[in-house]
């Protein structure tokens, strides 16, 4: 069977799924469950990290920020009550200043830190060059933070159009993922519908520098349109990539 | 507006109208309470179940939780509803239709003449009656039968979705993760991508890739690519290769605006579909996803609790003759399903509600990590679920999707559940598995030699 193990590590190359188990009877080997409860352990361990909103901050300089927090106090509040992380606390609402600016950029924590801390500077480093026409508000870190915490971050700012940089959810294979949702304008009641998504932006997956162009593009597109989510599909041409390409 | 009471254990307890009867008397779940709704204690459960025994069944064709002008879904159902099925059950309370789903009399097909005459709120409010081993005991008489290029849900059969997503969608990397599924014997619901990526011409793509692989290997399942239902629409238009329409759906017009479709779109795309005759068993061209929480996550719940909201999702379902029908019963998370517990007791309810109401129902065992579960949870799921006669479930690679970031069922686990239940794949696709020599035909598992199996040339999977 020598030739079906050069097989399997070849084609195992060519994909982080857990292919072609070795098995005991139908079981998985003990090995493989093992591996799979370490991955499951270490993806539990990344929700629970706290966020480090200044360290942020300090990655992102010298660009300007502003640092949020959602009514969601705490992550045990956050994982129950997704209304609260959708909204600004009663402390930072009134923080956000009126800019009437065309972008308001938010990076939020989600349910993986690691995965802000990992990209998210990386991200906008590389958007901002592409989208030189278009005037900026600071950055706003926001922690304990959904999706749609941007619509009032955006609101609020008088932007013509949000993107939030914020960290999915882990799996085992990556705790370090990094979403990008795209709403023009952003307003409380938004419906998911009216976003566009770019996800899985890591390591493995899609770079920061093709996140950022697909970024640019649906910026760019959301504003010329007047719209955004699914009456606008992605056809940059920045969607399926060879790993690495 | 009718409100409802009962007293239990000395307690008198109120219930203002349906929808909070409905809502006190489910069993405990994260997303219930999050809306508010949920039952306030214990006792205040129990007396909203006696409560909901005595109710009278018609009552559900007379009070709409959500009202008739405003909401396209309650239309649909009430436009739809057979008097004539429900005539024998007419003058049943919920209780009582509990005791007669339970009754030996009561078989496949009496519960077949019965689900057009069914709506959602029934099923999910008997549901609410019903323990485990009871929705176990009345999904496993119920008979659900669709086609399109094998036959799906026929007795002693469990179908499987071979779900090989890729974290870029890279060709060779689904390549590699469908191999892995075929020669474990997986596909025969579904061969389907969720793309990273949702466009027309990424869907397009993967869609003249399945379809290649497909026809080189003369495999007699179907292939979809999970993307928007309008983009659906504009490949067949190009010419593009679609077997089935997906859409995830929800159990209001509100919800699923959030979802961008209406039924009109739905029923567009599912007429496109059945102009291109791609089946040649069978002519189920959709395929929908649904889930609990969905309609509250989009704030489009309307105050009904996320049980019954969800079996509303199955009579927008029901209306386009879906080959498959998905409940992704625990991606949603713990803020509406916390924990194993209650995400195995929503899978069986949801399995429950749509066999009854007439759907090829199956379910996608699965978890994400910030749930309060893990994979003894999904063995004991699977394993209630194949014993109440789930007509298929999603498998990924060792249970690990890496591109959605959730676990599922793997390979293996069907090979456990084909072997202890002795549950087989869909006959037209078990015969390919034993003409490849993948499968012995004692359904036992073979294990080819890739350089000398036919399925081997998909191992070349050379660059692009």
């Amino acid at each position: 069977m020598a030739g079906e193990v050069d097989v399997w590590s070849k084609l195992r190359a060519l994909t982080p799924a857990r292919v072609a188990l070795d098995r005991s009877g139908d079981a998985p080997s003990l090995r493989s469950v093992l591996d799979f409860q370490l991955a499951h352990a270490h993806a539990r361990d990344a929700i629970h990290t706290a966020f480090d909103a200044a360290a942020i901050a300090e990655a992102l300089k010298p660009r300007e920020t502003l640092s949020v927090e959602s009514r969601a106090g705490d992550r045990a509040t956050y994982l129950k009550r997704p209304d609260l992380g959708r909204r600004l606390s009663e402390a930072s609402a009134p923080r956000i200043p009126r800019l009437d600016c065309d972008v308001a950029f938010v990076v939020a924590d989600g349910l993986s830190a690691t995965g802000v801390e990992s990209h998210a500077a990386a991200v906008l480093d590389a958007v901002m060059p592409l989208i030189p026409s278009l005037t900026v508000g600071p950055v706003v870190i926001a922690s304990q933070a959904r999706v749609a915490i941007a619509d009032e971050i955006g609101e609020r700012m008088g932007a013509r159009i949000s993107a939030i940089l914020i960290g999915e959810r882990p799996g085992l294979s990556v705790s370090d993922s990094l979403g990008i949702y795209v709403t023009y304008g952003p307003r409380i009641g938004r419906s998911d519908a009216e976003r566009n998504c770019i996800s899985n932006i890591h390591g493995h997956g899609l770079t920061p520098r093709r996140a950022a162009e697909t970024l640019a593009w649906l910026l760019h597109q959301a504003l010329d349109r007047g719209l955004s989510g699914v009456r606008l599909k992605d056809e940059s041409g920045g969607g399926p990539r060879l790993v690495g390409g | 507006m009718t409100s409802y009471s009962a007293v239990a254990g000395g307690q008198t307890f109120r219930f203002e109208d349906l929808k909070h009867l409905l809502a006190a008397a489910s069993p405990q779940r994260s997303g219930d309470a999050l809306a508010g709704l949920a039952a306030t204690s214990d006792v205040e459960r129990v007396a909203a179940r006696y409560a909901l025994a005595d109710l009278p069944l018609k009552t559900f064709l007379s009070e709409a939780v959500v009202p008739y002008e405003d909401d396209e879904v309650t239309r649909l159902i009430v436009d739809r509803h057979d008097a004539e099925a429900f005539a024998p059950l007419a003058s049943m309370t919920v209780g009582d239709f509990r005791d007669w789903l339970l009754a030996r009399e009561t078989d496949e097909v009496a519960l077949s003449a019965a689900a057009p005459g069914l709506t959602p709120e029934m099923a999910a409010a008997v549901s609410k009656l019903m323990r485990n081993q009871d929705l176990i005991a009345v999904a496993r008489k119920a008979r659900v039968v669709t086609a399109f290029r094998d036959t799906i849900g026929l007795p002693g059969r469990l179908a499987t979705r071979l779900q090989p997503n890729h974290p870029t969608d890279d060709p060779r990397g689904i390549g590699v993760s469908i191999l892995d599924g075929l020669l474990k014997g997986a596909g025969d619901a579904v061969i389907g991508i969720n793309p990273a990526t949702d466009s027309i011409e990424n869907a397009s793509r993967l869609l003249w890739m399945l379809d290649e692989l497909r026809q080189t290997y003369d495999i007699p399942t179907q292939s979809c690519v999970l993307t928007h239902v309008t983009n659906a629409i504009a490949i067949m238009e190009n010419g593009g290769p679609i077997d089935l329409v997906f859409q995830s759906i929800a159990g209001t017009q509100k919800a699923n605006a959030s979802f961008g479709v209406d039924l009109g779109v739905l029923k567009e795309a599912r007429d496109a579909a059945l102009q291109l005759k791609r089946g040649t068993v069978g002519q189920n061209v959709m395929y929908f996803e649904t889930g609990q929480g969905a309609a509250l996550s989009a704030d489009a719940h309307h105050g009904i609790d996320q049980q019954t909201v969800e079996a509303r999702a199955y009579a927008v379902a029901r209306e386009f003759q879906p080959l498959l029908v998905n409940t992704v019963v625990g991606f949603i998370g713990p803020e509406y399903l916390f924990d194993g517990k209650e995400i195995i007791r929503a899978g069986l309810e949801d399995h429950f509600c749509g066999k009854l109401l007439g759907l090829p129902m199956g379910c996608d065992v699965c978890y994400t990590n910030h749930a309060e579960a893990d994979q003894d949870d999904m063995d004991t799921m699977m394993t209630v679920l194949t014993t109440a006669g789930v007509t298929f479930l999603i498998t990924v690679p060792g249970a690990d999707d890496v591109m959605l970031s959730y676990q599922s069922l793997s390979f293996e686990d069907m090979l456990y559940l084909r072997s202890t239940f002795g549950v087989r794949p869909a006959p037209e696709f078990e015969r390919w598995l034993v003409e490849m020599e993948l499968l012995h035909p004692d359904g036992s598992l073979a294990v080819p030699d890739l350089r000398t199996n036919r399925l081997g040339r998909l191992a070349e999977l050379e660059p692009q």
